[in-house]
């Protein structure tokens, strides 16, 4: 079983197979529920995959970031004028969207690379408030007025089926050479460069990744909505995927999963408490810190948990007999 | 195998280094001692490539090859490692992650004689093998940040202090470590704080303060003089 899992044929197949599924299961749940949760559901699916691109650089890196809300907004825009004015296909504009962010994921890499830990959290922030007031002022994007007229080209299975492709992507990418290099940068600079890793490159490609998962959840959320300002990509955009990055747990693919659909869905699910919603809202998030102080799957080895749960219980069924 | 020429190197305003000069030649272990604040460590980091001299007439050359200005993880490539002070092992990766570490200069992957050379000389890091690194003991995060940076193949490895914050007993096991590293084909550059046994295992050794060289020899001639015995040795 284990041989037939590491070849690559088969592991190609069952990506696939599960890209298939995906796509199929989300069409056949986009037919039956009600519009009001299919909306739920869509946001669920593009907050996880800008939070993917987060927990890439924030979580795996350890490069805190505040300005996720910027590369959103440029996949966003870019998107959007590719459809409208220049009538490309929408999956091209997705792309575009992406490839646009991730090249200025690169551009703000650079020099807030000496930068870490607070000093880096800033001048983030202060780059998302830069491309915010250029979104503004531009004519390109119809300034405060917000950019009208986009399709709402982004469907259910979409959606899905590019959130599952990121995950398989931050999966593969977490076991890979360049993957524990980053996660050694998180660990530790100085050993890291000790032992030969180049720090500028991986925290490079950290945020050209991260980056690039902003863009097109930025993308999709545009041809979603089918209309944008830059209000919508304010610092509390940035906080909110943040949020579901630390509060799922830092570098935890299945918490970031988890993150994302407990933060998108409470607002909702808290609805009927009206004027009281954002303080208990609030409230959920103070509570889960203190009890689960490195997030909800922080310190959780998933294959550890299962391998456990898979093995042990016979042994303390017998535990129990004596 | 390693010469520095005259370096300089400040921390802002303060200078830390003031012309340092000095050799490590194929096969020796050298010894590098003196007080806090000397500029031990300091000295090390530039040879590593993570400090940068201040001067323009300092030269670092490593196998013939000018390092000075290159980057940390080049001059890993070419075969120096660095096992900074304070062990620094990445917590939260298991030891064998660890040692995985080690080999990410090197193209391809590191290979069982690879993990073998190391358990050969660290045979507590295999009964370790899937824990996490941080959860070892002091002694035994020494062992791995030593084991990792042989997972590099080094020809010449340069230890900060391996004997910080460890008790006695495992002091001399991880000096008797060192010297079979060296014997099995490694050149050594060590910074010390416990004279005592750094002289004891060198061939030859740098005394620094407030960074300067005051005096170098063979490390049995400065173990036998009077002012290296009345200020390091405490006698």
């Amino acid at each position: 079983m284990k041989k037939l899992l590491n070849n690559w044929i088969v592991q190609v197949l069952l990506f696939l197979s599960l890209l298939g599924l995906t796509a199929y299961g989300s069409q056949m749940i986009n037919d039956i529920i009600p519009p009001y949760l299919l909306m739920i559901a869509f946001f669920i699916g593009i907050n996880l995959i800008m939070a993917l691109g987060l927990n890439l650089i924030t979580g795996v890196t350890g490069q805190l970031s505040l300005g996720h809300a910027a590369f959103m907004s440029i996949g966003a825009y870019s998107s959007a004028i590719a459809t409208v004015n220049f009538d490309l296909p929408f999956l091209l504009g997705v792309l575009i969207g992406g490839l646009i962010a991730s090249v200025f994921g690169v551009i703000i890499g650079f020099p807030t690379l000496r930068l870490t830990g607070d000093y880096l959290a800033i001048s983030t922030l202060g780059f998302a408030e830069i491309v915010r007031v250029q979104f503004t002022n531009m004519k390109i994007t119809n300034g405060a007025i917000g950019f009208l007229g986009i399709e709402g080209s982004t469907t259910f299975p979409i959606v899905m089926t590019i959130a599952v492709l990121m995950i398989c992507l931050m999966v593969w990418l977490e076991n890979s050479r360049n993957g524990r290099a980053m996660l050694a940068i998180r660990e530790d600079e100085v050993a890291s460069s000790a032992v030969g890793i180049n720090t500028t490159l991986y925290k490079i490609q950290a945020f050209a990744i991260g980056a690039f998962c902003a863009g097109v959840g930025g993308a999709l959320f545009a041809h979603t909505t089918t209309f944008i300002q830059p209000t919508d990509f304010g610092f509390q955009k940035s906080v909110d995927i943040l949020s579901i990055v630390v509060l799922g747990g830092l570098g935890s693919i299945p918490g970031t999963i988890i993150g994302a659909i407990v933060l998108t869905a409470a607002p909702e699910i808290l609805r009927p408490l009206s004027n009281y919603r954002m303080i208990v809202y609030g409230l959920l998030l103070v509570v889960i810190m203190i009890f689960r102080p490195y997030g909800l799957m922080g310190g959780v080895n998933l294959r550890q948990a299962v391998r456990r749960a898979m093995m042990f219980p016979k042994k303390k069924q017998a535990g129990r007999e004596e | 195998m390693l010469t520095l020429e005259k370096i300089n190197v400040s921390y802002g305003s303060i200078r830390a280094l003031h012309g340092i000069s000095l050799e490590v030649k194929k096969g020796e272990i050298v010894a590098l001692i003196g007080a806090n604040g000397a500029g031990k460590s300091t000295t090390l980091r530039t040879i590593s490539g993570l400090l940068k001299p201040s001067n323009k007439d300092s030269r670092i050359t490593f196998k013939d090859v000018q390092i000075q200005g290159m980057l940390p993880h080049k001059i890993v490539e070419m075969g120096l490692s660095h096992v900074p002070e304070g062990r620094r092992v990445f917590p939260e990766m298991s030891v064998y992650e660890n040692l995985l570490m080690g080999a990410h200069s090197r193209k391809g992957k590191p290979g069982q004689a690879d993990f073998d050379r190391v358990y050969h000389h660290f045979p507590r890091l295999k009964e370790r093998i899937k824990q996490l690194a941080g959860t070892l003991s002091g002694g035994e995060q020494q062992m791995l940040a030593m084991g990792r940076a042989l997972m590099a193949r080094p020809d010449l490895l340069i230890l900060d202090e391996p004997s910080m914050g460890l008790a006695p007993m495992l002091v001399e096991e991880i000096f008797h470590i060192i010297e079979d590293i060296n014997v099995a084909g490694t050149t050594i550059l060590l910074v010390e704080q416990n004279a005592h046994l750094a002289l004891e295992i060198s061939n030859r050794a740098y005394v620094l303060e407030t960074g300067e060289i005051v005096l170098e020899g063979l490390a049995q001639d400065l173990a036998t003089n009077e002012d290296i015995r009345k200020s390091y040795l405490g006698e």
